[in-house]
């Protein structure tokens, strides 16, 4: 999230798209009905009527993967009724940024893509510079290669009448939506988007997101209290671990994994600081070396930051299809892992295809599954249609003390680093994953140095010893290690700092080795004077109580800043655009309220200080898929041709050409969507062994609309077999008019509404997951499976057929 | 007539369940063996050892969609009509308790043999199939007693359920219905005078719940 959860009551309207927060992130829905009670307008648009669509003064019902014909539309809208709020469209967003005159785009593909389809080249989209690298700017907003034009061209085809037929909203629906949230592209207003899974997981998830963030800019809305980019993240410690890199491309902080061809630490940190003799922008990102010197002395304390860097491995590019979540299961599925440690996770339900998820578990020569409770994974070898006998896989199962037993940091979707004390003593002694990890480090370790082997140096060289204390994980220790501290005395700027003292904040880090830092972004949480994360002191400024700041309880990244991008918050004078709902504003000689993004005087540095020119992308040249988003139908669809040009699907969507598409095929004519409920969690290893959950939501079930139940003749209440080119699975269907059948070009298509949370272990006839139906198709940045959008037949479960 | 009083503000409940999880808990009942009939709603209905019960109901207003949360519990009759059928055929085997207004329920209920709309226009008692013993909700009257709410109010994060003081709660339940009345001018609050727990709603009481009103119950 730009912003935090409380911030949510500041707005005047609530967008919510992408995301069930009612049900899936039920504490940040008391904030939304706080906005509500305060006048604001609560709008959802989702595939299905909801808990949140509930209580929302408006809901309508979009196709599954429609989204960016919807947001493309409401561009239009905003630009074609000067809906924009200009004066921040000028200083604060490229849209004045001249692109390259090579730029095209034609019939759904843009300039530079290769032969074989499956990349772009990049060029042709780059900006127009100076003769020092500045882009080249026309603040008129009238130059036909200046974005804003480029993007009011972009949108000028999702027409009112090509977005109802993309996404089966009427026009009168979209003409609604579209005048309500637009609203909100002046001064006094503000309008926040509340996303999750929705949007991310799609063949073209990252675009989805970025079409909001258009959104927003167009509207003034990011760094505003009430507005921003919000991300829900659902497991309560998502943020937490995205912060320290459990993902293949970054490093903790957002530092990017190093490539092959990337031999030393400096060429590595030349390819990932961007200059820019804008003298405006901040360009946070310049100080990219000394973050990285500082992690790897976390990790390698005993290591020049060179020497450490040579500890790392390389990997052969960022691209989804190479390293990320569903090539791996690929691979494995291929024979081509030995093992493999599953922590925390229950695969066997939560990937896509499902089935070849389990199939390549056999493939394993030893596996082992660390969570709370057995789940499919854990036991898969005795799974339906497994016959143990003939699995090779070895396979271990480690319980471990839950989240509440033990002590630590979680970060919540707001930033807000809370520390957590441990509640009860875990049962029968078991032990944290942290003690786990540890354990399995001293005995490669060990083994290492007694029997040697390739390139041991980085297991054997590892600096643990920063996180243990007395032989065990110690997460205080830890914590300290994320802040860093200095290596050595160091004089900085005149002042002197001394060798153990913690490094008071990021601005202090240093590329020379002085310094260590496990998470450059943590940096200031844990200071010599504490553990900020553990502060629950609620005191704040009359402006910040105005909008609920609370700078005090917990520490937020980076810096304590609440609300992100804060400086686009009051115009070129400091002077907020909304003084009833300031962030910050400038007193004469400094800033009051939150911390600002850079504490220098108003309109010295552009704002959005962690992009290299300072300003807000309305057009981002970096993305795989293109610097705006276009829509594109999902992989799997019911429409043999794109409503509005002739790329039906995005041409770079991860997946294997080997497996077969339900495109417009008559065998699987229903489209099918996954999701969540409140009374399980994710795949429900933890809930489905909870019998007062259990109680509220026992069995696998499909929500499907009267006309869809009466066309395969199933009644409410009874069980139905849905079949996906992956497999197939019985669900009770609930028979609802909340699930509405879509009406497009004259044709009618019907939905199933699937929740994921359910498996063959427990409970009894709880039936199975959701994902032997969905596909192994993904994100091309983010390699992020397709869940949301599938295609699926339906009939009435015959016994014994499953 | 003070003692204490639930005020339930159902235009704000998602049905998120914390309440009908936090009464089992606080009770230590048992789950119920349930299936999936075709609704969200589960339980289908109170039981023996379901005394919070969050009632899901679907209806289409020319052709717009409501869906009605109702967090179903024993009203604590102002007047229980349950007390005094049930001690007409057991005396005392119903409690009254003077301070809160809490309806209790004793063991001594075990040879009453009614249906439970028989007694009660809100059809909420339940009888354990074996013992004969009827339940409901007593208010966590081991709770109140001790300074505590209702374990289903701490849990409700949405700010529904509030217990207090009666005429506390009666004073902030109108001012909320004013509140909502300028938006939803069908804003009703089921039979304030007669019920200690004040359901707020918006338009039919019986698009939430038959049993919601024991007017529009039609007794
Ligand atoms: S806890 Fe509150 S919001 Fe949740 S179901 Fe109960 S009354 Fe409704
Ligand atoms: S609601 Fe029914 S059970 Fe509860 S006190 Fe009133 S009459 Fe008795």
């Amino acid at each position: 999230m730009t912003n935090h959860w409380i911030d949510i009551k500041n707005s005047d309207c609530v967008l919510i798209m992408g995301s069930n927060p009612a049900e899936n992130h039920p504490i940040s829905f008391k904030w939304v009905l706080k906005a509500q009670e305060k006048g604001a307008t609560v709008i959802h648009i989702d595939p299905r009527f909801t808990r949140t669509s509930a209580k929302a003064d408006f809901h309508a019902a979009l196709r599954p993967g429609s989204d960016i014909a919807i947001l493309g539309g409401l561009m239009k809208y905003i630009i074609e009724n000067k809906k924009y709020f200009n004066d921040y469209v000028i200083n604060y967003t490229n849209a004045s940024y001249l692109v390259s005159k090579d730029f095209k785009f034609n019939d759904g593909l843009f300039s530079g893509l290769n032969e074989e389809k499956d990349n772009y080249d990049k060029s042709s989209w780059q900006f127009q510079t100076t003769s020092d690298g500045v882009p080249k700017q026309d603040t008129s907003l009238t130059n036909p290669n200046c974005v804003f034009q480029i993007l009011k061209k972009h949108y000028s085809r999702y027409t009112l009448k090509n977005v109802s037929s993309a996404s089966g909203l009427s026009t009168q629906e979209l003409t609604k939506l579209y005048s309500i949230y637009s609203a909100t592209g002046t001064a006094k207003k503000a309008g926040t988007i509340m996303y999750a899974m929705g949007w991310t997981q799609h063949s073209v998830g990252v675009q989805n997101i970025r079409a909001m963030a258009m959104v927003q800019l167009l509207l003034g809305n990011m760094g505003v209290a009430g507005g921003g980019v919000n991300a829900l993240r659902g497991e309560c410690n998502v943020q937490g671990s995205t912060d320290q890199a459990l993902l293949f491309h970054i490093l903790p902080g957002y530092l990017k994994t190093p490539l092959a061809g990337q031999d030393t630490l400096e060429q590595h940190n030349k390819v990932n600081t961007p200059v820019s003799n804008d003298p405006k922008s901040a360009n946070w990102w310049k100080n990219y070396p000394k973050y990285s010197a500082s992690l790897l002395k976390a990790m390698y304390s005993n290591l020049t930051p060179e020497e450490g860097y040579q500890m790392l491995p390389r990997i052969d590019s960022y691209k989804a299809s190479e390293y990320s979540w569903l090539p791996l299961w690929d691979r494995m599925y291929d024979g081509k892992f030995e093992g493999a440690l599953i922590w925390g996770m229950n695969p066997a339900c939560s990937g896509a295809d499902t089935h070849k998820v389990r199939k390549a578990l056999t493939e394993l020569d030893w596996m082992v599954n660390v969570n709370i409770f057995q789940c499919e994974t854990s036991d898969f070898w005795k799974g339906p249609g497994m016959d143990p006998s003939k699995i090779k896989t070895e396979t271990f199962f480690i319980p471990c003390a839950s989240a509440i037993e033990k002590e630590g940091t979680i970060a919540n979707s707001g930033r807000w680093i809370q520390w957590r004390y441990a509640g009860p003593e875990p049962l029968n002694g078991l032990l944290t994953d942290g003690h786990y990890f540890h354990e399995l480090w001293e005995e490669v370790a060990k083994l290492y140095e007694e029997e040697g082997g390739v390139h041991a140096k980085p297991i054997t060289e590892l600096s643990f010893d920063n996180m243990v204390t007395d032989g065990h994980f110690d997460p205080r220790k830890t914590a300290r290690l994320l802040n860093g501290w200095f290596m050595k005395d160091t004089v900085i700027n005149g002042k002197q700092y001394y060798k153990g003292h913690q490094v008071p904040s990021f601005a202090l880090l240093q590329d020379d080795g002085s310094t260590c830092s496990g998470n450059w972004l943590y940096c200031n949480m844990y200071t010599d004077s504490g553990n900020q994360s553990m502060s629950r002191d609620l005191t704040q400024t009359p402006e910040q109580a105005n909008i609920g700041l609370y700078p005090k309880w917990t520490w937020c990244w980076p810096v304590n800043r609440r609300i992100l991008y804060n400086r686009a918050s009051v115009n070129l004078d400091g002077v907020p655009y909304n003084p009833k709902k300031a962030v910050i504003s400038w007193t004469g000689d400094s800033w009051a309220g939150d911390v600002p993004d850079g504490g220098s005087a108003p309109g010295t540095i552009n704002p959005f200080i962690m992009r290299t020119h300072g300003v807000g992308q309305l057009y981002g040249p970096g993305l795989a898929d293109g610097p705006l988003p276009e829509y594109y139908e999902p992989l799997e669809t019911p429409l043999k041709k794109h409503p509005f040009s002739n790329q039906l699907s995005s041409p770079l969507a991860f997946h294997f050409q080997d497996e077969e598409k339900a495109v417009a095929d008559p065998r699987f004519p229903y489209i099918g969507t996954t999701y969540r409920v409140t009374e399980h969690w994710q795949t429900g290893s933890m809930t489905r062994w909870e019998p007062w959950l259990v109680e509220l939501e026992p069995q696998m079930f499909a929500e499907i609309s009267p006309a869809l139940a009466e066309k395969i003749g199933v009644k409410n209440g009874e069980k139905v077999t849905l079949e996906s080119l992956r497999g197939k699975v019985w669900a009770v269907a609930m028979v609802t008019e909340r699930i509405k059948d879509f009406k497009i070009d004259g044709n009618e298509y019907h939905m199933i509404g699937l929740p994921w949370h359910y498996g063959w272990l427990t409970p009894d006839d709880g039936g199975d997951s959701a994902n032997i139906l969905t596909a192994g198709i993904g994100d091309p940045n983010t390699g992020i499976p397709e869940y949301k959008a599938f295609m699926l037949n339906a009939r009435k479960w015959q016994e014994g057929e499953i | 007539m003070q003692g204490k009083t639930f005020f339930i503000d159902m235009t704000k409940c998602t049905a998120c369940r914390g309440c009908q999880v936090s009464c089992k808990q606080w009770k230590n009942l048992p789950a119920v063996k349930t299936k999936n009939w075709g609704s969200h709603q589960n339980p289908p209905s109170l039981t023996p050892v379901t005394f919070k019960l969050v009632r899901f109901n679907e209806v289409n207003k020319d052709g717009k969609i409501r869906w009605n949360f109702m967090p179903e519990q024993c009203r604590h009759c102002v007047e229980p009509s349950c007390k005094l059928i049930m001690n007409m055929y057991v005396p005392n085997s119903v409690e009254h308790d003077a301070k809160t207004g809490a309806v209790l329920y004793t063991d001594k209920t075990a040879t009453i043999d009614l249906e439970p709309w028989e007694m009660c226009p809100y059809n909420v008692p339940r009888r354990d199939e074996k013992t004969g013993v009827w339940s409901k909700c007593n208010m966590c009257i081991d709770r109140v007693q001790n300074g505590m709410k209702p374990a289903c109010v701490t849990s409700c994060a949405m700010g529904v359920m509030q217990f207090g003081d009666r005429e506390e709660m009666l004073a902030i339940a109108y001012e909320r219905l004013a509140e909502v009345r300028k938006k939803h001018k069908d804003a009703f609050i089921a039979d304030p005078d007669d019920v200690r727990v004040l359901f707020l709603g918006i338009g039919d009481p019986a698009d939430y719940y038959e049993y919601l009103s024991a007017d529009t119950a039609g007794l």
